[in-house]
């Protein structure tokens, strides 16, 4: 595929981030996320919420209606395996921008142990963090994993094309697999939107592709202190670079940092 | 086809609602006594004549058997075996193929379309053709691989029972065709006394494994075989020994869904509840401050002791 070598699949550590000067007076913006990722991000949502609805319109007789949202059973059935040919697609190109940004570090099992104070909003004492928590990576793995076993599954269950190619009792156990890995990855979405909800500023993330300083110094320290890092190593060179007494800098470029 | 009123539907797929249940209606059986059976295919001709169906000629396979398999304009099937008895005698076995009409149906079950599939008082397990999407679940739920999808206009089709001619009286086209009475149509009560007339027939002449075929794993069939070797019924084409619903499709049609859907509310409302009792996650005004000096000054940990004070403009 040609756009596996457009700027647009740069993996996001390769990615140069800037941080701003608010418009609000004292407060800076640290760039998260590229407009492509951020694009990315939201087709691979709307995919999700187009196979949510279709796939549990089949799913439990309470929720059949959904499938007038689609035209119908017949359309429900036929369009939601095309939804999840995109989605494969759309994910495939979120997993590779980010998986190196979410491998997992000792950070994050001492985060793990600091749960319970973080779900009462307590960060005293928590490990300063890269650019995601672990939290964060969980969803990442979670959905990579679930949404494989449901790609797999469900080309297996897709009867219109690939009906001839599995026996009958494959295809019971795809099934069974599909919608339990469904149920387990709307479940991992839940959490997900409502941390969006809960975490104030984060959705900006994702919407405007910049969080506050604030934000980043709260919960991914480490990765804040990169970005500022870049900033501060590219003015470096520029006169007066390192004086306090400089007027508020525009948008400053530095070097990779994630 | 529509639904009858003279016949009560008791069960309909993907639907929770109570059906009607004053009439308390009889239940019938088809009853076939393999060991009448000459493979004529009468029945098969009777059926393509009553349903108007028509399979494409297909090329012989080396065996009786034609067409090869059930498919969405086949929905009897004589299914002709070789078998080399014990003694060295050949013993050509022949069963017609076709639904069951179970008492606890898999396809029913596993249907997620409601109204798709029904189950009439009498015991017919039927395709409602308008309610169908084609998904092919009914496949994976039938224990007997009975239902066939249609690729031209993606639903599935098999044996009725000739309700039709059922709900007015009549026995199924196929009763009707046989020569040799082999297939009989009756209530189901009637035709298990038949089938044990039949049996000890069968005894008197040798064949003690001689036995009906009503399986209690599908709460039994409103299609019954009389078998002389009900010992093995997998000697007929296959016919599985103690057909059950998968355990698989037991699993993901069963408690689990519920189970399942009501994680997912529990999620959401959990999630609402946490945002009430423990409330959003603010990034305080200081936060704010201590980043804005780690963008502006090299050395962070002056900035948060407050070094940037004097140059932060203020607000
Ligand atoms: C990744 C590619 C996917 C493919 C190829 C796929 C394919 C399928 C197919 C073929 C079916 C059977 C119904 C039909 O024929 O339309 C199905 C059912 C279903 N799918 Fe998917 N799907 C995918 C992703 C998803 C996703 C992401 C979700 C939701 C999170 C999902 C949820 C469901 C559910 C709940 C069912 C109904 C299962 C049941 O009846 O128990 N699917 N899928
Ligand atoms: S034999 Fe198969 S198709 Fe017929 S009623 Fe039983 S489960 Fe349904
Ligand atoms: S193919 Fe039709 S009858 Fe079979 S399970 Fe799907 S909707 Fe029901």
């Amino acid at each position: 595929m040609s756009v596996l070598h457009t700027d647009e699949l740069k993996r996001d550590e390769q990615i140069p981030r800037h941080v701003h000067d608010a418009d609000r007076k004292g407060r800076v913006y640290v760039d998260r996320y590229n407009t492509t990722q951020r694009i990315n991000h939201w087709i691979t949502a709307a995919l999700f919420t187009l196979l949510t609805l279709s796939g549990l319109s089949l799913f439990h007789p309470s929720l059949f209606f959904l499938s007038n949202l689609f035209g119908g059973g017949q359309d429900t059935r036929a369009y939601h395996p095309w939804f999840g040919v995109f989605l494969i697609v759309s994910f495939a190109m979120l997993f590779v921008r980010f998986v190196k940004l979410n491998v997992p570090n000792r950070d994050d099992v001492r985060w793990m142990r600091k749960l319970g104070n973080i779900v009462q909003n307590k960060h005293a004492g928590l490990p300063e963090l890269g650019k995601y928590n672990a939290g964060q990576k969980m969803v990442f793995w979670g959905q990579s994993a679930l949404i494989s076993v449901m790609f797999v599954s469900g080309i297996v269950i897709w009867d219109q094309y690939f009906g001839k190619y599995t026996s009958i009792d494959i295809k019971r156990y795809a099934l069974a697999a599909h919608s339990m890995a469904a149920l387990i990855a709307i479940l991992i979405i839940i959490v997900h939107i409502y941390a969006g909800i809960w975490i104030k500023g984060t959705t900006r993330a994702m919407i405007r592709g910049s969080v506050t300083g604030g934000w980043a110094y709260r919960h991914h320290r480490k990765w804040l202190r990169k970005v500022a890092l870049g900033r501060e190593e590219a003015r470096a060179g520029e006169p007066g670079a390192n004086d306090p007494h400089s007027p508020m800098p525009g948008p400053v470029s530095h070097g990779p940092a994630e | 086809m529509a639904d009858y009123q003279s016949l009560d539907i008791i069960r309909r797929s993907a639907s929770t609602e109570q059906p009607p249940r004053v009439r308390g209606g009889q239940e019938v059986a088809k009853l076939i006594d393999v060991s009448r059976c000459i493979g004529c295919k009468a029945c098969q001709a009777a059926c393509m004549e009553w349903n108007d169906l028509r399979q494409p000629v297909q090329t012989c396979q080396g065996n009786y058997t034609n067409p090869e398999d059930l498919s969405p304009s086949v929905w009897t099937l004589m299914r002709f075996t070789e078998y080399e008895n014990p003694d060295g005698n050949l013993e050509w076995l022949i069963r017609k193929d076709g639904c069951m009409h179970c008492s606890d149906p898999g396809c029913l079950k596993a249907c997620p379309s409601p109204g798709a599939i029904v189950q009439y008082e009498n015991g017919i397990v039927d395709f409602i053709s308008e309610n169908c999407i084609g998904c092919t679940y009914c496949v994976k739920g039938c224990p007997f691989n009975i239902p066939r999808i249609n690729p031209v206009d993606r639903k599935v089709y098999k044996c009725t029972l000739c309700v039709d001619r059922v709900a007015v009286g009549q026995a199924p086209a196929c009763a009707k065709a046989c020569p040799t009475a082999c297939i009989m149509f009756g209530t189901k009560a009637d035709m298990i006394v038949q089938a044990e007339s039949r049996i000890a027939d069968l005894n008197s002449r040798g064949f003690d494994k001689a036995g009906l075929y009503n399986p209690p794993g599908v709460g039994g069939t409103h299609v019954m075989y009389v078998l002389h070797h009900a010992d093995n019924p997998r000697l007929y084409a296959n016919l599985p020994q103690n057909p059950r619903i998968s355990p698989i499709v037991a699993l993901w049609k069963g408690g689990f869904k519920v189970v399942g859907l009501a994680g997912l509310a529990l999620a959401a409302v959990g999630s609402f509840f946490h945002y009430v009792a423990a409330g959003p996650d603010e990034t305080d005004s200081n936060d704010e401050t201590v980043a804005f000096d780690m963008a502006h000054f090299e050395d962070d940990r002056n900035a948060s002791e407050g070094r940037g004070n004097d140059v932060r403009p203020s607000h």
